[in-house]
């Protein structure tokens, strides 16, 4: 059973390496500026979800401060993004 | 791997069918954003890997840690309130830079007649709405 677990960590790590790259496709292809904002928010969101499988992968609780911490910074940075698509000013 | 060898069944089974859910789910949204034809459509795909997959994971590291801690651990559920309270948030604000984009620019030429989102409408509808009649 424990040779399962790991595997199927392992394949969840790769499943999400390879969305990050999907992502990275669109940050890079997208033809308007909301496709990349978009591709950039997902891009955080994958790399919050490869912390967590990476503190459950080497056991420690750090990597769980460090996901909690991409969370927050990406919706403040996503949040700004969109702000400034919309009006063209962050802070008014 | 770190002591892994003492895992319970109850905690190691369910946390691997968790952990494939959850990979599978992210991998399909993230295609569904690289692969979906319009941006309208293409801001669905992320949603499944946020709340879904994200849910997923997150499930399986509470039971992972709670198993191997032999008490409850609960942290998780800080990320998941937080991520499950700004998804829709983020989303509306995307969206709504979006339109206020699309808007702002100036009507296409030659002007989509077939798309479904047109927000200036085709010149079919500017003739029945008090343009010249077409015979005069």
């Amino acid at each position: 059973m424990t040779l399962l677990l790991s595997l199927a960590l392992h394949f969840t790590l790769a499943c999400v390496g390879i969305g990050m790259l999907f992502c990275t496709v669109r940050l890079l292809l997208g033809p308007s500026a909301q496709d990349r904002v978009l591709a950039l928010d997902t891009l955080w969101m994958c790399t919050m979800l490869l912390c967590l499988l990476l503190g459950i992968r080497h056991g420690s609780m750090v990597y769980f401060e460090v996901a909690l911490l991409i969370a927050l910074i990406g919706f403040v940075s996503t949040i700004a993004l969109a702000k400034f698509l919309m009006r063209g000013e962050i802070i008014e | 791997m770190n002591n892994w060898d003492n895992l319970p069944l109850w905690a190691s089974l369910p946390a691997t069918l968790l952990l494939i859910l959850g990979g599978c789910i992210a991998l399909t949204g993230c295609l569904g954003l690289m692969r979906l034809p319009h941006f309208y459509q293409r801001i669905h795909g992320p949603a499944i890997t946020i709340t879904l997959g994200t849910a997923c994971i997150l499930m399986a590291s509470m039971i992972l840690f709670s198993a191997l801690e032999t008490r409850p651990v609960v942290h998780e559920l800080l990320i998941t309130l937080f991520v499950l309270m700004t998804a829709p948030m983020v989303s509306m604000l995307i969206m709504r830079a979006a339109v206020h984009r699309e808007l702002r620019q100036p009507p296409p030429n030659p002007p989509r007649e077939e798309s479904a989102w047109n927000a200036y409408g085709s010149p079919r509808v500017c003739k029945r709405n008090g343009g010249p009649p077409p015979g005069s």
